[in-house]
């Protein structure tokens, strides 16, 4: 007696469509799984038999072999339990066969038969939806994932739930999608953050142009408080985006509790003792790094020179490309990773320089060396260097600033004139650039670098082409010559 | 690479006010393109500490751009801090320096001014009595400053802590019946100590390059500059009080942090205000 069920296996964010077949024979009773499943996925064997006994269901006194096809893609984790279980009890006749044939089905199985949610479920759910199923049975955490995929999710929160809807006893109601508008969530003001004006002008030309930022200044200037707020001030994801970057949260397991659409842009701030494959993504099968974590939102390398070199320039591709390739043994992978990149550090090791407060003592070989950690060909992916010296107690005692709706209103606007005008900037300020690469230290690329940044400017100011004073702001940004990238 | 020339004390081109000191080199070994005879013009040596302050830095390279400008040859140690910034400060007015070396000729030290040591040597010399292949060594540099004092007419100390380096510079210098003069530095400042010692001794002060200048003999007619009006003006006018970083000057001038930037990066090409780490400072007058 065979009988079928269909899931997905993730390979990167791609679900590959799998048949779970289950076979009874007479003979002595035993339970195999087979497939290339690894540890998690033949630890099922315990999970879907307690499961089922505790659903009340008769478990086969047969010889069950459970077969994962294709039986060359490898299967990782505990997703392929509900699937098993339905399989085993479909080939005992205790489910209709052809009605389970008709849902794709995911989910871990508790021993007490509860069902349990798996990440990756809305990237399972559209592979489903392109395989030409229109149902899908889940755990009822990730039902609202799964509806997002545009298909009918049926939440099941128990093995017997599952099996009274497939044999028709009990009808259960498909989740909703979410509103996209309730899954916004706040994000860290900048009314918060007191002074710091070219900080935060800085912020507002990163978040409108999707540049990368370095901010350099001595420990407690708030660098780290204003990289935290440029999520704040972004656009808020549109629909396609925000199920692009749900898919690879999803597939990472760290979507929110009860947030199942990602609509604000992500900010993902690494410790610097991370490895280069939790940054760009890596494993035995290819998982999303912090880097597609990112993905439409701000990667934040705090103290940037303390980050291994490695790790470092692993992060040059994605910047250079807007998206990681990862091979390994288990499958080859593309992850999305099109994040604006913000690096703060200081400007010596200890802390000291720049602060009037503090006497700096480091050699000049050592602030050398620590500047040197950051390659030039890293810095010069950074259109905007902003040196943040410490604040005056003064400055400190004023009000907050501007809160960030206003500043992200201006930002949306910009935007829009980037993509719609063409680039254009008159005879007064090229000539201002020229001059300027005479007279500062500044190469072809930087040249390209400012170039850049006078367009944003001249689109948050609302003009039709960059003017003088555009192409001045954008020279005071370039990196300064104490860096190696000069 | 250009071969290595060597200049001897009976050569025709030996400059004679180095061949004048107690102790002349008997021989130097040149690199860079320029003629021996740039040695025998007339030369200010511009020395001063290797660990120095964001001011020293900005003097150092406006006096060695402007007394670049008026068509003198500047002279220093190639080290770190107020010597290499004064070099890099003739170079951006276009002027030749001669950096003069306490090691083997070959050797680019610090290494970290190899492409400085480049530029020199495109329009320059850079020059030592020591033959290729001779290594660095604490007890070389004393040596070096004689030759510093020995080819200038004039030394001015930027900036000097206590038992700085460039003090042997100056020893040299009275001993060789140089000129000497001093940047004032805050008085509260050890980084200064040294060279506000010179001047209570009775150094001609340096506030502008026109005083290393006419220390020399040298007057130069030069149009004045004119100051800058508008709100650029009022820019220069609170960073003349001291320096500031952007914020600061958007909150004593009540412009915006976009106009300030902008404003700040103009001054900077015209070489009125110089910029480091995040702070702003007036360059010295003209």
């Amino acid at each position: 007696m065979v009988a079928r069920a269909l899931t997905h296996a993730l390979v990167g964010l791609e679900a590959r469509r799998v048949e779970v077949e289950a076979h009874l024979q007479s003979g002595i009773p035993g339970f195999a799984i087979v497939g290339l499943a690894d540890r998690a996925c033949q630890e099922a064997k315990h999970r879907v038999r307690s499961g089922i006994a505790s659903a009340s269901l008769e478990w086969p006194n047969k010889r069950i072999t459970v077969n994962l096809a294709p039986a060359a893609l490898r299967k990782e984790g505990s997703g392929y339990d509900l699937c098993i279980a339905l399989a085993v009890l479909a080939a005992s006749r205790q489910v209709p066969a052809d009605r389970l044939w008709e849902h794709a089905a995911v989910g871990e199985l508790a021993l007490d038969g509860r069902v349990r949610p798996v990440g990756g479920t809305l990237a399972l759910a559209e592979g489903a939806r392109r395989h030409g199923l229109r149902r899908v049975l889940c755990a009822a955490e990730s039902a609202p994932e799964a509806g997002l995929a545009g298909i009918e999710a049926f939440p099941v929160h128990h093995l017997a739930q599952a099996v009274a809807y497939l044999r028709g006893e009990e009808t259960i109601e498909p989740a909703e999608p979410p509103e996209l508008e309730e899954m916004l969530s706040d994000a860290p003001d900048l009314a918060d953050v007191r002074g710091q004006e070219r900080g935060r002008r800085a912020l507002e030309l990163a978040a409108a142009g999707g540049h990368n930022l370095l901010l350099v200044g001595p420990p407690g200037t708030g660098k780290t408080m204003l990289a935290r707020r440029l999520p704040g001030i972004l656009p808020p994801l549109t629909r396609e985006e925000a199920l692009e970057v749900t898919r690879i949260h999803s597939v990472a397991g760290v979507l929110e509790a009860g947030r199942p659409l990602v609509m604000n842009p992500p900010f993902r701030a690494p410790h610097h003792g991370v490895s280069a494959a939790a940054v760009v993504g890596g494993g035995t099968i290819p998982r999303p790094g912090e880097a597609s974590l990112a993905h439409r939102g701000v990667l934040l390398l705090d103290e940037m020179p303390e980050f291994p070199r490695n790790v470092l320039e692993a992060l040059r591709q994605p910047l250079e490309d807007g998206f990681v390739a990862v091979s390994r043994v288990g499958g080859a992978a593309i992850f999305p990773a099109r994040f604006a990149l913000v690096g703060t550090m200081n400007m010596c090791p200890c802390g000291g320089r720049g602060d009037p407060a503090v006497e700096c003592r480091c050699s000049v070989q050592r602030i050398a060396s620590y500047r040197e950690k950051l390659s030039r060909a890293l810095l010069d992916r950074f259109d905007l260097v902003v040196a943040m010296p410490r604040p005056r107690a003064v400055e400190l005692a004023a009000a907050g600033g501007e809160p960030s709706a206003p500043v992200r209103e201006r930002v949306i606007a910009a935007r829009a004139r980037l993509a719609a005008l063409p680039a254009l900037r008159s005879a007064a300020a090229t000539e201002l650039l020229d001059r300027a690469v005479e007279k500062l230290p500044l190469s072809g690329r930087g040249r390209a670098r400012v170039a850049r940044v006078a367009r944003t400017i001249a689109a948050l100011a609302g003009s039709a082409s960059v003017e003088t004073e555009h192409l001045a702001e954008a020279l005071s940004y370039r990196s300064p010559r104490e860096l190696p990238a000069a | 690479m250009t071969a290595f020339r060597l200049l001897k004390r009976r050569d025709a081109a030996y400059p004679a006010f180095l061949a004048a000191i107690y102790d002349p080199p008997p021989a130097l070994w040149l690199r860079g393109l320029a003629e021996p005879e740039l040695l025998s013009r007339p030369a200010v040596a511009i020395v001063g500490a290797r660990a120095c302050s964001s001011y020293g830095r900005s003097v150092a390279r406006s006096l060695g751009r402007d007394i670049a400008a008026a068509g003198v040859v500047v002279i220093s140690g190639m080290a770190r801090g107020i010597d290499g910034e004064a070099h890099r400060g003739v170079l951006d007015a276009g002027g030749t320096t001669v950096a003069v070396l306490g090691c083997g000729i070959d050797r680019n030290y610090p290494a970290a001014h190899a492409e400085l040591a480049g530029r020199i040597a495109e329009t320059g010399l850079i020059v030592s009595e020591y033959e290729a292949g001779v290594e660095p060594a604490p007890w070389r540099f004393p040596a070096r400053n004689r030759i510093i004092s020995g080819l200038a007419r004039a030394v001015v100390v930027v900036e000097a802590r206590e038992r700085s380096g460039a003090l042997i510079t100056v020893d040299f210098a009275l001993e060789q019946g140089r000129e000497v003069l001093a940047v004032p530095g805050e008085i509260t400042s050890a980084l200064s100590a040294g060279s506000n010692a010179l001047l209570r001794l009775g150094a001609a002060p340096a506030l502008r390059s026109d005083d290393v200048l006419e220390a020399i003999g040298i007057i130069v007619e030069k149009p004045a500059l004119a100051e800058p009006d508008g709100d650029g003006g009022r820019v220069l006018i609170a960073l003349r009080d001291a320096p500031a970083t952007a914020d600061e000057l958007a909150r004593a001038t009540g412009l915006g942090a976009a106009d300030v930037a902008s404003l700040l990066v103009e001054l900077e090409l015209d070489g009125r205000v110089s910029a480091g780490e995040g702070v702003y400072r007036a360059t010295i007058a003209r």
